[in-house]
């Protein structure tokens, strides 16, 4: 169970005088059960790539494999890809349409074809697995809080049970605490459910504590990919496409150059502090 | 997929038309438009296709660019002329059991299409050579001499302006919440009138929702800066006649003379 692409290109526009090139020979392999970050700048190609993953833009060039079969092959059935590679865009909120937020998280499964008990099993669950309050499942979703609707929307994604979920900088426009929940829910969803998840932002912060592997794009390519220790001890070639890495790993790069032997390749607080600490002969 | 629609689009380009002050290319239409309907001989109508193709040609927008503006309107174009075809009474050329063709039948369905094809290119190339922003300032000026009789020449600029930029912003909109839709398991190509609305229903919902949110974002933008209507306002670009708006006019005026005295004459 993979998700393969091979040498997919991808143009918008093409013929007229806005022709762009959004994706240029991309060529990746998502194994099952990883936990993916994509970081980039804006206009480098994050959102195209994942928008292939479920078959919602076809490649120009390049074939796409899901579990062994070509999805570009006439036959195969797009719309149950769509069930298994589930998508979270960006400001999902924007999606909402129905009268109570429990018929919204239902739209889904009842588009799967289950039955309405199923359905509604399946929207109790997901409501209650991003923590949504129980006394507002029957309210209207424009009446909701921002964090509120946010919850409600990637509800409305877990109850199809994606076997595969990306998520479109899921926590965009939401307060610190709200961000820190809504990842630390991803997070725990993958514990336990072992699926593969694949996560686009710019917050170097969030993709450093929570996946295992980074994909970095720069102008329509994949410019790095490697673990998030592989990926941020390349500072150098990270600022040059204009990102970053995580203000901790900086503060473990100066202690360094200050003559300390800490090891920069540091990414989360938790790791930087078992390395000063170890450097104190302190075992934590 | 709603990338495909070309009319009330700008095609960015270095030309003369593009250069050109949108006043004189409302006027030029407006005259084009006219001429449209003043011609209707084989004779009047090649001095107008002549006159179109210079125009397509200055304008350095490709052909096939303008062409795909007419997709949308085969449709419409097939009906009227079919009727015309074969509902205008006159002598009978061919007949079909109960349908028959008359001569002035035929000679209408000719000129409708011809005209309407003339129509849909000519006033698409106003828009694809002049930027909305332009348009809506050219149509201000032009107009604004009705401020006398209390028409709200400003307001309907503003309205103008604030419309077609919203066409891109709501077609981007509308795509992507179709994608999410989508995402969810959404069918829009299902067959079936009752069905098809009703799958609209996820599509439309939000996008109303969001035309909303965007409409009354605007309006508090609008106030924070402390618009007040057009009384008193300036311009950062204030239009300008040079020496190629005033050529244009005389080319314009003397092509409409001409049309007018091919008609006559031949």
């Amino acid at each position: 169970m993979s998700l393969i692409l091979d040498k997919v290109s991808y143009k918008y526009s093409t013929g007229t005088a806005y022709e762009v090139t959004a994706l240029d020979n991309v060529s990746l392999e998502i194994k099952d059960g990883q936990f993916i970050g994509i970081i980039g700048h804006t206009g480098s190609g994050k959102s195209t790539l994942i928008q292939h993953l479920n078959g919602l833009l076809k490649a120009t060039e390049g074939v796409i494999y899901y579990n062994g079969q070509d999805i570009y092959d006439k036959d195969y059935d797009l719309k149950e890809l769509r069930t298994q590679v589930g998508m979270v865009f960006q400001y999902p909120e924007h999606q909402l349409f129905e009268t109570t937020v429990f018929e919204d998280v239902k739209f889904g499964p009842k588009n799967q074809g289950l039955d309405d008990k199923e359905a509604t099993l399946r929207a109790y669950e997901a409501l209650r697995s991003v923590g949504f309050p129980e006394d507002y499942y029957d309210q209207s979703p424009f009446d909701l809080s921002g964090g509120q609707k946010r919850r409600a929307a990637i509800a409305g994604v877990l109850a199809m049970k994606p076997a595969v979920l990306i998520l479109d900088e899921p926590t965009a426009g939401l307060d610190p605490k709200g961000r820190d929940e809504i990842l630390g829910l991803i997070k725990k969803m993958h514990e336990k459910s072992g699926n593969t998840i694949i996560l686009v932002s710019h917050s170097m912060e969030d993709v450093a504590n929570y996946v295992d592997r980074i994909i970095v794009m720069n102008d329509a390519k994949v410019y790095m990919d490697g673990t998030p220790k592989e990926v941020f001890s390349q500072a150098k070639d990270l600022e040059e496409i204009g990102l970053a890495v995580p203000e901790v790993t900086y503060f473990m790069m100066e202690l360094k150059a200050k003559g300390y032997d800490v090891d920069v390749a540091a990414t989360t607080v938790e790791e930087a502090k078992r390395e000063i600490l170890k450097l104190k002969g302190i075992n934590a | 997929m709603f990338r495909e629609i070309t009319i009330g689009q700008y095609y960015p380009a270095d030309s003369l038309l593009h250069r050109l002050d949108p006043r004189v290319k409302l006027f030029g239409t407006i005259i084009y438009l006219i001429s449209i309907f003043v011609a209707g001989d084989i004779f009047s109508f090649a001095f107008l296709a002549l006159f179109l193709v210079m125009i397509i040609r200055l304008s350095k927008v490709p052909f096939s660019y303008m062409v795909k503006g007419l997709r949308g309107i085969v449709l419409l174009l097939v009906i009227a002329g079919v009727f015309n075809l074969f509902m205008t009474p006159g002598q009978a050329l061919v007949e079909f059991g109960p349908l028959t063709i008359s001569d002035v039948g035929l000679k209408n369905a000719v000129l409708m299409t011809a005209r309407m094809i003339f129509l849909i290119i000519g006033t698409s190339i106003m828009t694809l050579t002049t930027t909305p922003n332009q348009l809506t300032d050219g149509l201000e000026t032009s107009l604004a001499p009705l401020t006398i009789f209390n028409v709200p020449v400003h307001e309907i600029a503003l309205m103008m302006s604030i419309a077609l930029r919203f066409i891109p912003i709501l077609v981007e909109e509308t795509d992507k919440i179709m994608k999410a839709q989508m995402a969810r398991g959404a069918d829009f190509e299902s067959k079936g009138i009752v069905r098809k609305a009703k799958a609209m229903v996820p599509l439309l919902v939000p996008l109303f929702v969001s035309a909303f949110r965007r409409a009354s974002d605007l309006a508090l933008a609008m106030e924070a800066r402390c618009y007040h209507g057009g009384e008193g306002r300036t311009k950062m670009k204030p239009l300008h006649y040079e020496k190629e708006d005033r050529l244009s006019y005389v080319v314009i005026i003397s092509y409409l003379i001409l049309l007018i005295v091919i008609r006559i004459v031949l």
